[in-house]
């Protein structure tokens, strides 16, 4: 494996590394049988309003569309600011997501805001290009002002096993990030068992992750809960390995509140306070927003109003 | 908790920030104490009837019992009365089997099989369409979280109804070429940890073969099975065909030593079954026991890890410990047991202990008080006999039954924690180096009703579970339960088996 990359790159990590350590093994009806225990957590009165908050504030509003334009930017970045007037008091979300060509006109809409501009990089949503081409993608994010980059990795290479391959890349982008957070991208719906991904999360964080995150939103299966229990798990034990946090952002197919609940209650009971934060985590969508929102309102008033009354953008 | 609008604060400073030196990791701790916390969820009481006295059920009637005495039963999780129910004595035991012989003889025996398959669906559905009340009793009565009655106990039962109700008709296909006769009538005494689950593991079998019953649940826990009994009332069974009797020990005692009852069914403590068995010796009664048990949880290091520690908290800690094939036991392989104990205390800071009504709960009220003292008895004897102890620093409810889901590391196999049945959220960790010496460690225990592998090797789960001399042997899960599956141990868990086909075999006499 890349452990020997690892020691020259991250040298401090030499001494918890054991060269002959591999990914523990994960036992898929083991997992998805937890998973589903977190989903019978009954989240009423403040614990969900609080849970509702948190989750506005650990979205990053993602547009990731061939179409995206300077305005829609713009308006994305608007709600990302306001998410939604008529209900004072609400907390931004965390981070706007975009292609690395929209990051100056959102950084720009975001100005003084304290949102985060997240661009995904490195040939997303494929990955299929040369590492030089995707450097240069990073790199020209993070010189229009990106804060973080999301990363997707070699899932061909992973899956022909080239675990080093896909370990150097990772590292290599972490260099070309410079100050930018790392979130890489495993695309778990391409990989195939919970042990790949648990293994993909291993490496991924070794290498230099400062986030791991499920999946693209390009490719289905995207977020399932036990593919993010998994990844949890796997943060859970470099952080026992190492003292380093790693941060998880689950993306795509979670577009209601009620599910973004439960993934709060696994958040909670497998890492704790620590990670409760949009500091530590994330969730990748697009329309669970307003779907938090109309939950929100329905708590102040009593009434679920109709859908018109959300803005979309 | 305030959530303001709260930016993502800056990348370097905070990798820097959380960056601990490797040397420290010991000290590393999660905290899952968080802020964000899970507001009460209680279930409600009043979807659930409890009448403030209960008589005794016998020839389909609600009969006052000949003893003249009632004891209360109480809510463990919060000590107080719940209803008070009849005490069956002598008298009334020979009038219940009388009901059941007479039950027997003009009406059960000669009715078509598919007549008695509709009277057990009926109960069946009678018990789905009840389930929200009977959880909540189950739960009142018991001290086991709403969760467990409502996921677990309740759905397992109504499906013991219907499984047992397809066979009723199809007996000569579940032994070709012989031909069956049920017994007559069956006494049947049940245990206080699945009060109407433990009904339905035998009354359905019972009435699918042909036989009447006299039934008598735990001193501790009788009301869902009297509830069974107002549902047994409503789907009209024919009178006498079930009687359901709550008491005391000596109730029981009758019920065995009555000279009409042609079979017994327990599941109980060892010592009882002991006591059972001697009563019995020298008469024509048939006889099954279910009795105590010291499962082995055998993780081996090649096993999937936190799968592992999720099975050995639900094996130990599932209904807080009261469960005869609890993994009560468990044996580590050295070279994983400090991940393992470190992951297994992490999982006890999240488990919720308290009020059982509460959905939220995972650990309910210890059953009695008596109950109680034995555990913390054993936990006293734990802490003697060297082994380290180590339990959740959740705080436990100022009044009622409970106790704090307790690990015990350091454990030798020749510690009392580690050879007697506890029946309580406890579990001793010992460790392992090979494949022999675990085996050898597992099998030696007077006890042989469960056990439970994890290993991701398929080669390893069969050569393990063959080994092991437990009448259940789970491998990479625990306590699993289907109707259709026979359930039942060696040695001095017991004899007989209960669920499945093998199930049936009990309760029948087989000719030709």
């Amino acid at each position: 494996m890349a452990v020997a990359k690892a020691i020259t790159l991250l040298p401090d990590l030499t001494a918890v590394q054991a060269g002959f350590s591999l990914s523990p093994h994960i036992d898929q009806v083991g997992v998805e049988e937890r998973a589903s225990r977190f989903t019978k957590r009954s989240i009423k009165n403040e614990t969900k309003r609080n849970g509702l908050l948190l989750t506005l504030n650990m979205i990053d509003l993602t547009t990731l569309e061939g179409k995206d334009t300077d305005g829609k930017v713009k308006q994305l970045c608007y709600k990302a600011m306001h998410p939604h007037d008529a209900l004072p008091g609400l907390p931004t979300v965390a981070a706007v997501c975009v292609y690395p060509s929209m990051v100056k006109v959102a950084k720009k809409a975001l100005e003084g805001s304290g949102i985060k501009v997240a661009a995904v990089a490195t040939a997303f949503p494929s990955g299929q290009a040369p590492r030089d081409v995707k450097i240069r993608d990073t790199k020209y994010a993070v010189a229009n002002g990106a804060d973080e980059i999301d990363m997707v990795i070699s899932r061909g290479k992973f899956h022909a096993g080239e675990y080093n391959f896909v370990f150097d890349e990772i590292a290599a982008i972490k260099e070309a990030c410079g100050n930018a957070r790392l979130k890489v991208i495993l695309e778990t719906g391409e990989l195939g068992t919970l042990d790949k991904v648990r293994r993909a999360s291993d490496i991924a964080m070794y290498a230099g992750a400062d986030f791991i995150k499920t999946s693209t939103g390009k490719i289905q299966p995207a977020a399932t809960m036990p593919v993010t229990l998994v990844m949890l798990e796997a943060i859970r034990d470099f952080y026992y390995k190492t003292g380093k946090m790693i941060g998880m952002k689950p993306a795509g197919g979670i577009s209601k509140s009620k599910l973004a609940l439960h993934y709060l209650v696994m958040v909670k009971e497998v890492l704790g306070e620590g990670w409760l934060t949009n500091q530590w985590f994330r969730f990748g969508a697009s329309s669970l927003a307003n779907d938090v929102l109309m939950q929100l309102v329905k708590m102040e008033t009593g009434m679920y109003q109709s859908a018109n009354y959300f803005s979309v953008d | 908790m305030p959530v303001k609008a709260k930016p993502a604060s800056r990348a370097g400073k905070v990798a820097k920030k959380t960056m601990t030196p490797a040397t420290k990791n010991n000290t590393l701790k999660l905290k899952f104490d968080t802020s964000w916390t899970y507001a009460p969820a209680p279930e409600s009481k009043s979807a659930a009837i409890i009448n403030k006295q209960y008589d005794l059920f016998i020839d389909g009637k609600w009969q006052k019992p000949l003893s003249k005495t009632f004891i209360d039963t109480i809510n463990p999780a919060t000590e107080e009365k719940l209803s008070e129910v009849a005490v069956a004595n002598e008298a009334d035991v020979n009038k219940a089997v009388v009901a059941a012989r007479n039950a027997y003889e003009k009406v059960w025996k000669k009715i078509p099989a598919k007549e008695r398959a509709k009277y057990i669906f009926r109960i069946a559905r009678m018990v789905q369409e009840k389930a929200r009340e009977l959880s909540i009793i189950e739960t009142l009565d018991g001290g086991k979280p709403i969760r467990e009655s409502r996921d677990f106990d309740v759905p397992t039962a109504a499906n013991h109804f219907f499984y047992y109700a397809g066979w009723a008709d199809k007996l000569e296909y579940a032994f070709p070429n012989r031909k069956t006769a049920p017994l007559g009538v069956v006494g049947q005494i049940a245990p206080w940890n699945f009060p109407l689950l433990m009904a339905a593991w035998k009354i359905a079998p019972a009435l699918a073969t042909g036989n009447t019953v006299v039934f008598k649940p735990s001193k501790t826990t009788p009301l869902t099975a009297l509830k069974l009994a107002e549902i047994i009332e409503e789907a009209d069974l024919p009178p006498g065909v079930v009687n359901i009797l709550s008491g005391v020990g000596s109730t029981g005692d009758a019920i065995v030593r009555h000279p009409d009852v042609n079979k017994i069914a327990f599941t109980g403590s060892t010592e009882v079954g002991k006591m059972i068995q001697r009563a019995i010796a020298g008469t024509e009664k048939k006889l099954t026991l279910e009795l105590g048990g010291k499962a082995a949880n055998i993780i081996f290091e090649d096993a999937p890890i936190d799968q592992a520690v999720e099975g050995v908290i639900n094996g130990i800690f599932f209904n807080q410990g009261h469960v005869c094939c609890a993994g009560s036991r468990l044996y580590v392989q050295e070279s994983i047991a400090k991940t393992v104990i470190r992951k297994l205390k992490d999982r006890l800071e999240s488990l919720i202990v308290g009020d059982p009504l509460d959905k939220n709960t995972d650990i309910g009220a210890i059953n009695s008080r008596q109950q109680l003292e034995t555990i913390l008895e054993y936990i006293e004897i734990g802490k003697k006999e060297g082994a380290e102890m180590y339990q959740s620093s959740c705080n436990l409810p100022k009044k009622g039954f409970f106790c704090k889901p307790t690990l015990f590391t350091n454990v030798a196999q020749s510690n009392r924690i580690a050879q007697e049945e506890i029946f309580g959220p406890v579990l001793a960790i010992l460790t392992f180096r090979t494949d022999d010496e675990v085996i050898e460690k597992a099998n030696n225990t007077p006890y042989g009703l469960s056990a439970g592998v994890w290993t991701d090797k398929g080669s390893k789960v069969f050569n393990m579970t063959k080994r092991l001399r437990a009448g259940v042997v789970w491998a990479n899960t625990f306590n699993k339960f289907d109707p259709t599956s026979p359930f039942g141990g060696y040695k001095e868990s017991g004899f007989g088996r209960e669920g499945g086909l093998h199930g049936l075999l009990p309760y029948l006499s087989l000719k030709g």
